[in-house]
């Protein structure tokens, strides 16, 4: 097991000689661990992936870029066989095949680390990795072997967690770790990793680059999505861009530079359609004097108080204005958001509302004039066991009310306001949330928002899973909401929506603001820069 | 009533009008008509269940047996309306029968034994007690919520706790026995406590009454209220409701007081009916509102379901249990035959569920992929 990738890693400790790569920078085809062969892949009208090569090298941390939605997740379920592709297939050393499991591809040696990993908490390590696959002796389960069987494993990852500790004792990064060494256990040849440092410190990360390494040694084949290019940089050999479903963009590590990167995620193609937005924007030369909102000292630490999600940050919004907030996944963007929306009661710092500060309760802030939209549509925000309009008038019963009791015919009369406002496309206002598609759903949710008659909109990634011609109209109503007056918080991680629609773009990378832009002038290339940039510790 | 999601069926399809366009079929017929049978489905089982006693037993239709019947359900029906809410937002409330008895308790106290204040011995006229006793069930109710919201312990935990704190209580209060007599004494100004489950208004027992007007009531603050609307956000999705600014705590500590003072007006119908506080009173009768609600179509899952319902279940079982009875079933078939219903009932309700979920998904998939399936 451990032993035979362990020998190949001592012949080939370095990276393979420039001689046994072909002209297009690509290796050997024998060192070829996994690849998808012009794999296409469509969820309703939606493709996913539109004919997409991908190889993985063995010995290699091989990265898969992409913004949010272009295929990575997709690609990577395809290859740990937890989706089929519609067309195309999987080649495992060159050989065709075909899995029916995530258990089918983990016996054939591809296992996959998910951003939720996948442990038992009240088990031990050792029977967290032999889980699905103990060891018996007379029918009895082995411990003793699978503790030893475990401790080697680790030492060979040069971790020094006890078997015999259960997983719920560990820090996440070791927990990381057992789902590495479970994937080890297991002879996996190809190792998926799925975002795998976003809720790590400086100081797993290091620890977690360290087993990286010592897989690549193995021989192993690395698999590593991610979005922090800091992160990118020192671990990855190969790198792999994917826009849009479509292949864009492979070189080595070592050839690239940070512009590359920025330019083949970013592309020209979506920037196209917003750029005919930007232009349409009408830039209000005379902003309101008074800001609206003022953010002051916020600070917010994580439930294990071991970092700041939040570290500081101040700013003020007036209104009329849009400001974009942008940052890799784990900047702290969401956290910032829930923080002025009221629902991070451990933060600390001052929101205020036109000079006054506010306690941190939901009702209370709802009361003030802020309105948020969550990230998680479906976690956060839908009541997915009631209608389109009690879902709407949620937040606003008072409205529709007197002494307590609803009236159903202005509850009728204020959706049918709103529904025609934001041009919702249903049958009727009775039929059940979850009946609409995300674009819909999505501004049923904005709706909510807008029925408190708030003087600040916070929308934390309102496009996400929504389609194309939504995302367009999402964007219109946000300009036309500022022009109204309503200051608008908008958080994204795909910088052409910030910058189509935002008038000012605030980054922010670990929990700190490191750049404030005018939407007008920046070039998208800086705003990338400067989200990478590491906060001195 | 609360928006129930309405099959969309009917809607003409207008050209822009997305997903529930494609359920415009063959089969709309068939599934408003499966869906109306799926909300009526108590009812429904009502009238079987009076066809099939009716062969049976001779007065088992009777007016006079329709009205005994309906009396028995009385007590259970006002505990499944407090029920119907706690398991609205998720919850549930294992203490109702325990609080019922000993709400039937403190009022057998203040009526037989009276109050002593520095030596004098003072009786509170009937009403008051009535009010104490129900006051003592929405206090005990709002203890439960408290300890559920602000310790964080499971509201299992909590209740089931608290139906052996109540019981005790009781039993301590009493010694053990029963206080008999509770229909006071002229000299003390606090008789009429027996009026409640003796009298008869329009040759109705007064009991049939109160049913009526908790859920009524019941029914009304559940589907036209503020209050009831954050009850069915709070169990349809707490998250959302927190993020909608529902103050989620104020309203799962708020139903758990409503459920008590539900078991606290159980409690006096039992305690009024026999004239005697009894503190094992109400045994296991949390079991039976449970029953009642889960049959009539409450989601324990939380933020589906509705109090009338609830009531119809209540009379389910309370028919099947009495028709039993008059058919000279044996007690120990009739808790086979309850048991069977219930989980009979709820598996028609989850599979009928399920079986129309997935046919939207795929009219959904049909809808937006054209090109695959011809549209």
């Amino acid at each position: 097991m451990l032993g035979r990738g362990a020998r190949r890693g001592e012949v080939r400790a370095d990276r393979p000689s420039s001689s046994s790569r072909t002209p297009a920078g690509d290796l050997a085809p024998d060192r070829i661990a996994i690849e998808a062969v012009n794999v296409t892949k469509a969820y309703g009208a939606v493709l996913a992936l539109d004919q997409v090569d991908f190889r993985a090298y063995a010995g290699e941390v091989n990265v898969l870029l992409g913004e949010n939605g272009a295929g990575k997740s997709t690609l990577m379920r395809i290859l740990a066989g937890e989706a089929v592709p519609d067309s195309g297939h999987v080649a495992l050393a060159g050989r065709p095949v075909r899995f029916r499991s995530p258990r089918d591809a983990r016996q054939h040696g591809v296992a996959i680390i998910h951003q939720e990993l996948s442990l038992f908490p009240a088990l031990t390590v050792a029977a967290n990795i032999f889980a699905g696959h103990e060891h018996a002796r007379a029918g009895l389960l082995d411990d003793r072997r699978h503790r030893a069987l475990a401790a080697e494993i680790l030492a060979h990852l040069d971790e020094r967690i006890d078997p015999a500790t259960p997983v719920d004792a560990l820090a996440i990064g070791q927990q990381q770790v057992v789902e590495i060494a479970k994937a080890l256990a297991h002879d996996a040849r190809v190792v998926i990793m799925d975002e795998p440092t976003s809720a790590l410190s400086n100081a797993e990360v290091d620890a977690l680059f360290a087993v990286v390494r010592g897989l690549i040694r193995s021989d192993v084949a690395v698999v590593y999505i991610s979005h922090r290019m800091d992160e990118i940089f020192r671990i990855a050999n190969r790198l792999v861009v994917l826009r849009d479903g479509r292949r864009v963009a492979a070189a080595p590590a070592r050839d690239v530079d940070m512009d590359w990167i920025t330019e083949a995620m970013l592309g020209s193609h979506e920037r196209a359609a917003l750029e005919h937005m930007n232009a349409a924007r009408d830039r209000r030369p005379d902003r309101a004097p008074d800001d609206l909102l003022e953010v002051t000292h916020l600070s917010l630490a994580s439930a294990d108080a071991t970092r700041l999600l939040l570290n500081n940050v101040s700013f003020r919004l007036a209104p009329g204005e849009v400001l974009g907030v942008y940052g890799l996944l784990g900047a702290g963007k969401t956290e910032l958001a829930e923080s002025i929306a009221g629902l991070r009661p451990g933060a600390s710092g001052a929101v205020r509302i036109g000079g006054a500060a506010l306690p941190a309760s939901v009702p209370t802030r709802i009361a003030a004039g802020i309105a948020f939209v969550p990230e998680d549509r479906q976690r956060q925000a839908l009541i997915p066991t009631a209608s389109v309009s009690d879902n709407m008038v949620l937040s606003s019963l008072a409205r529709v009310a007197a002494g307590g009791v609803v009236s159903p015919r202005r509850q009728d009369l204020l959706t049918a306001e709103m529904i025609s406002d934001l041009s919702i496309r249903i049958g009727s206002a009775a039929q059940p949330i979850l009946s609409l598609s995300g674009g819909n759903q999505q501004k049923v949710v904005i709706a909510r928002a807008l029925l408190t008659n708030p003087k600040l909109l916070i929308l934390d990634e309102p496009t996400r899973g929504i389609d194309v011609g939504a995302k367009a109209e999402i964007f219109r109503i946000m300009r036309r909401l500022a022009e109204d007056g309503l200051a608008i918080l908008f958080v994204s991680s795909e910088l052409p929506e910030i910058t189509a629609v935002a008038d000012r773009i605030l980054v922010l990378s670990r929990g700190e603001v490191v750049g404030m832009f005018d939407a007008a002038t920046a070039a998208e290339a800086d705003v990338v820069r400067a989200s990478v940039h590491v906060a001195p510790v | 009533m609360w928006h129930r999601s309405e099959p969309a069926s009917g809607h003409a399809s207008t050209p822009g009008i997305e997903a529930p366009r494609a359920a415009v079929s063959a089969h709309s017929g068939a599934r408003v008509g499966l869906a109306l049978l799926a909300r009526l489905r108590s009812l429904l089982a009502l009238v079987v269940l009076m066809a099939v006693f009716s062969r049976f037993s001779a007065v088992y239709l009777t007016w006079g047996n329709l009205v005994i019947m309906t009396q028995h359900v009385a007590v259970r029906a006002v505990l499944a309306t407090g029920m119907t809410f706690v398991i609205l937002t998720a919850g549930i409330d294992l203490s109702v029968g325990a609080i019922a008895g000993l709400s039937g308790v403190i009022a057998g106290y203040l009526l037989t034994q009276g109050l002593s204040v520095s030596g004098h011995l003072f009786f509170l006229p009937a009403a008051a007690v009535i009010v104490i006793a129900i006051a003592t069930g929405a206090f005990v109710g709002s203890v439960n919520g408290i300890v559920i919201t602000l310790l964080r312990i499971p509201d299992f935990i909590v209740t089931l706790g608290m139906l052996y704190v109540a019981r005790g209580a009781a039993l301590l209060i009493t010694g053990g026995s029963s206080f008999i007599g509770l229909g006071g004494t002229p000299g003390h100004g606090n008789t009429g406590f027996d009026y409640v489950g003796t009298a008869r208004w329009f040759h109705l027992p007064v009991q049939i009454f109160v049913m009526i007007l908790v859920g009524a009531l019941g029914a009304f603050t559940a589907s036209r209220t503020i209050f009831g609307r954050h009850v069915y956000a709070v169990g349809g999705n707490v998250r959302a409701a927190i993020t909608a600014g529902i103050r989620v705590r104020r309203i799962k500590i708020a139903v758990y007081a409503l459920s008590g003072a539900c078991a606290g007006i159980a409690g006096i119908m039992l305690a009024s009916e026999l004239s005697a506080a009894d503190p094992t009173a109400a045994t296991n009768y949390e079991l039976g509102a449970i029953a009642a609600v889960v049959l009539g179509g409450t989601s324990l899952f939380g933020g589906q379901g509705s109090v009338t319902g609830s009531i119809a279940g209540a009379f389910v079982i309370g028919f099947l249990n009495d028709g039993l009875v008059l058919a000279n079933v044996s007690e120990f078939w009739q808790m086979i035959a309850t048991g069977l219903v219930i989980v009979v009932a709820v598996g028609i309700d989850e599979f009928q569920r399920l079986g129309s979920a997935r046919l939207t998904a795929r009219r959904r998939l049909r809808a937006t992929r054209p090109w695959r399936e011809g549209g």
